[in-house]
């Protein structure tokens, strides 16, 4: 095959045509160019950041349903004083500019603070330009949505059940296992994927922490991003059109869930 | 209470509404748009007072970011009048795509690429070479595709017979200046900036070595074809390479063009 020069059908029948129908040529149609230029764009994409913005999404989707779950409940059941700063603090992340946070995130766990050099002298550890910086990235801009759907989730079940279950001798846990958590569980769920969504979309603090590095730490987002700077438009066009149809499938269960719910 | 409080919010929309339109009204008579290298960030913006002086009416409009990057607005059509760039390269490429102006293609400085350490690093980083060595874990440097101090890096790395080994190590940068940041916050071990980025920090970052086996670092300027200040554009990159600009750029580091 080296040193023979491949006509551009020839080339095609290669890459994108499975060998047996290949072997076929009666049944096999002239390709034509523009196919062929796709072909090749598909063919240059590296498809590690979208793997790794699955990974992110959900790891940071489950860390942010177990603290939102807690915090949803302490502000909707519990008197505990300062729970509405409390709430607000965990809400700020919805509408402060991601620079801040990464810039938080950095001073916090950067190797200069107190934390990020205890983390380096003892377990040889950094969470800066490494994917877990973006999982902490993404839970912290996810955890808002958790929080606001369980806590009204929670303030909306009927008491008078939880009241009934409780003259039924279970425990508190028990209720809260039995009877509270399957009545909220539509609402909370709705949050938990418009929170992956979320997660999913994290770009800016993410990048100052973990840095875009090839194959270690690029997510989609950031993929996309290095991809327009370079002037690659066609590989960010792909990207696009994926990362779009990706969150628009996880938006319609999430809009799914919540009609659910109120129906 | 309740109308007069909707009228107050009426007000105020409508103010949120005019204020920019006479702000704009305002604008002096020509914006100057100048997109430059981030390692030019400095000197320029130092430069710019003397030049608004010599024109008055004249606002000069910095946009500093990596010259792939720069070069890349300006393709889809960015309203910018002079492009200066921290390599070649990337102004032929803007020349072969008749973005910018061949005939007014002018050198303003040159500079050199360093190998830069964390100042109270205890690495053991004299040289190209020790960025093999398996302690260092991570070597800012800009992205090779959009920053031309990354390319150089990579040259460089390359001629060395070292870049397979580093390349895994690379923490990409968006522009010069945030490999500078990464290794003066300490998160990279090392990292690659011009010579004149790293002087100004010298409590934050060491210069280990100035590197080569790279092209020479040149800064050429040249005027955007769609640019609509052509004769005020001119005028700049006369005025970067007068004896006052030229001074300025030399006490800042940067060598003759």
């Amino acid at each position: 095959m080296a040193g023979v020069p491949l006509s551009p059908t020839a080339r095609h029948a290669i890459c994108s045509v499975p060998r047996d129908v290949a072997d076929d040529t009666t049944v096999r149609r002239e390709p034509d160019k523009e196919t062929d230029t796709m072909w090749q764009t598909l063919q240059g994409i590296d498809w590690h950041p979208v793997r790794l913005s699955l990974q992110v999404a959900a790891i940071a989707t489950a860390v942010a349903l177990v603290a939102g779950l807690a915090l949803g409940w302490l502000v909707a059941r519990t008197r505990l004083p300062g729970r509405g700063v409390l709430e607000a603090l965990c809400m700020l992340p919805m509408v402060l500019p991601p620079t801040v946070l990464g810039y938080g995130i950095l001073v916090l766990m950067g190797r200069q603070s107190a934390l990020g050099a205890w983390l380096r002298a003892h377990f040889d550890y950094t969470i800066i330009f490494h994917w877990h910086g973006a999982v902490l990235a993404s839970a912290v801009v996810a955890l808002p949505l958790v929080l606001k759907s369980a806590s009204a989730a929670f303030a909306g079940v009927d008491r008078s059940l939880e009241a009934a279950a409780r003259t039924l001798r279970q425990s508190r846990w028990s209720v809260f296992l039995r009877v509270t958590l399957p009545l909220a569980w539509p609402g909370i769920l709705a949050g938990t994927l418009l929170a992956f969504a979320r997660a999913m979309g994290e770009f800016g603090a993410s990048l100052m922490v973990a840095g875009s590095i090839p194959n270690q730490t690029q997510t989609l987002s950031m993929a996309i991003y290095d991809a327009v700077q370079a002037g690659q438009d066609d590989i960010a066009l792909v990207l696009v059109i994926l990362t779009s149809a990706l969150s628009t499938a996880v938006l319609l269960a999430s809009n799914r869930l919540f009609t659910a719910r109120s129906s | 209470m309740k109308p007069s409080v909707l009228a107050l919010a009426r007000r105020a929309f409508l103010a949120a509404l005019v204020l920019p339109a006479a702000a704009l009204a305002q604008a002096p008579a020509a914006t100057l748009t100048v997109s430059a290298a981030a390692s030019l960030t400095d000197v320029l913006k130092e430069l710019a007072p003397a030049f608004e002086a010599s024109h008055p009416g004249t606002t000069l409009r910095y946009n500093f970011a990596a010259s792939g990057v720069l070069i890349q607005q300006i393709a889809q059509g960015a309203p910018v009048d002079v492009f200066i760039s921290a390599d070649t390269e990337t102004v032929d490429r803007g020349i072969a795509q008749k973005l910018l102006d061949p005939g007014s293609r002018r050198d303003i400085a040159a500079n050199q690429l360093a190998l830069i350490v964390p100042s109270g690093a205890t690495l053991p980083v004299r040289g190209l070479a020790d960025l093999a060595r398996p302690e260092v874990r991570r070597v800012a440097m800009g992205k090779p595709a959009t920053t031309p101090a990354g390319r150089y890096a990579r040259q460089a790395l390359e001629a060395g017979q070292l870049w397979a080994s580093v390349e895994g190590k690379v923490v990409p940068a968006d522009s010069v200046r945030q490999a500078l940041d990464y290794v003066a916050r300490g998160e990279a071990d090392a990292g690659f900036v011009f010579r004149t980025d790293a002087a100004p920090h010298a409590d934050k970052v060491r210069i280990v070595g100035i590197v080569d086996g790279h092209t020479p670092v040149r800064y050429p300027a040249a005027l955007v074809s769609d640019g609509r200040q052509k004769a005020l554009a001119g005028d700049f990159v006369a005025y970067l390479l007068s004896p006052a600009a030229q001074g300025v750029l030399a006490r800042h580091g940067f060598a003759k063009p």
